[in-house]
């Protein structure tokens, strides 16, 4: 076989081997991640379930226990079997004399890079959102996963207005993303310089959640009551 | 003979990527995890395992397929070997702990495009036996692991005056807050790297003197 011969047949593969080889692989890969998937999947699930307990009394400090509870499609409020259970779910603090401290809700909505969901609390007394921590997020490293840990931006959570208009029917403020340094409202996120898109997103879940939740926990706050 | 022959390969197939071709001390490659996961040494730890873990499971493999590969589709075989072991990786990191996942971040699904992994399937599984290859990937992922945990201690002891959450510098001690920013991670490559070039260059001039020695004798 000459130098030709040999350039023809690299350049000219068998394309039944190739068609072979990347469909083998993926069939093989396929395969392992599904068997890891499977594996792993109920250890998971209890590990998330372990960690939005955690979160849960992170956004209500002052929570000793906690009861989950389910909305249903009737529109009312059911206690749920267990916090890892599916559904959609808002969690009740109470403190040691069992008195409700407030409620803990669970929100999502799409962030710069994926979607990212959030648990705050909701204060009855202060009508206010008492508490925040991210509890899944994908925001560009360094930027705009910030939302998560910056001290400054979080410290707008320690009393964010979310109080209803006079007939209970929705927030009378929708909260709103403000410029570093020029927040004047007790409504208002003090946005992080340099993560402009994540704090916004961080706003405007927030925004839809209050204004879906909140006018809910308020009529129902009897059912939460022990 | 043939067994020392052997054994003595072995042994710098393995040495080769933790020491002498460290893949970031030496090569400088995998930067982006190495300057972001190094903050803590936990963060470290668990990232350079994580990916260590990928690279020997990825050249395994790729060694063992590669005269099932054609040349022509090498790259996306590999590219889809990594990423298999990549979602392997991140589904039992969260089994293991969801917090540890949380702080890795979006860093454990770069593992796919880490250069040293695909580099060392190219440039050594795709050509050497499982053995070698396994050796080569142990090698070069216990190196990584040993680079990031070089430098997310360093970062942790100045930063939080702990390593791996245990305080080590006393409540005195006024942590520097910039090591655990994105800025000190660069300060401590820089040392480090300025550690193994002036290694380097010493053994470089030692050798020199021991030939001129030799040459006058």
């Amino acid at each position: 076989m000459n130098q030709k011969d040999n350039q023809t047949s690299v350049a000219a593969p068998n394309s039944w081997h190739m068609i072979r080889a990347m469909g083998g692989i993926g069939l093989l890969c396929g395969l392992l991640i599904v068997m890891t998937y499977e594996a792993t999947l109920p250890i998971i699930d209890q590990k998330k379930a372990e960690y939005l307990e955690k979160a849960i009394f992170v956004v209500l400090p002052d929570a000793a226990s906690i009861q989950p509870f389910e909305w249903k499609q009737s529109g009312e409020f059911a206690q749920a079997a267990g916090v890892g259970v599916p559904g959609r779910l808002t969690f009740a603090g109470y403190d040691q004399q069992n008195n409700l401290v407030g409620i803990a809700v669970d929100a999502r909505g799409q962030g710069f890079q994926d979607v990212i969901r959030i648990l705050y609390g909701y204060s009855f007394e202060k009508q206010a959102i008492i508490g925040f921590v991210v509890l899944e997020s994908k925001e560009t490293p360094g930027l705009g996963d910030k939302i998560e840990k910056d001290e400054n931006f979080l410290r707008n959570f320690e009393a964010l207005d979310v109080s209803l208009t006079p007939d209970g029917s929705t927030v009378a403020n929708p909260i709103v993303a403000v410029k570093n340094g020029t927040k004047t409202e007790s409504w208002q996120l003090d946005a992080i310089t340099g993560a402009t898109i994540s704090s916004n997103a961080i706003a405007n879940i927030l925004q839809k959640s209050t204004a879906e939740w909140m006018p809910a926990l308020v009529e129902n706050k009897t059912v939460f009551e022990k | 003979m043939a067994n020392s022959s052997t054994e003595k390969q072995s042994t710098n197939d393995f040495i080769r990527g933790l020491w002498e071709e460290n893949p970031v001390f030496v090569q400088v490659l995998g930067m982006c995890p190495v300057l972001a996961v190094s903050n803590t040494a936990t963060n470290a730890l668990a990232m350079g395992l994580a990916t260590a873990f990928v690279l020997m499971m990825s050249s395994t493999l790729v060694s063992s397929l590669r005269s099932f590969i054609p040349k022509q589709v090498r790259i996306a075989s590999f590219i889809l070997i990594i990423a298999t072991f990549v979602t392997v990786t991140e589904y039992i990191i969260q089994a293991i702990s969801i917090e540890l996942h949380k702080a890795l971040g979006a860093f454990i699904s770069l593992i796919v495009v880490n250069c040293v992994i695909l580099g060392r399937s190219e440039a050594f599984a795709s050509k050497n036996t499982i053995g070698r290859a396994f050796l080569d990937a142990a090698g070069m992922g216990a190196g990584f692991t040993f680079a990031l945990l070089c430098l997310g201690a360093v970062r942790e002891i100045l930063g939080s005056g702990s390593l791996f959450g245990v305080p080590v510098l006393g409540t005195h001690f006024e942590p520097w807050v910039v090591m655990i920013l994105p800025s000190g991670g660069f300060f401590t490559l820089a040392g480090w790297l300025l550690f193994f070039n002036w290694r380097k260059e010493k053994k470089k001039i030692q050798e020199k003197r021991a030939k001129a020695a030799l040459a006058e004798v």
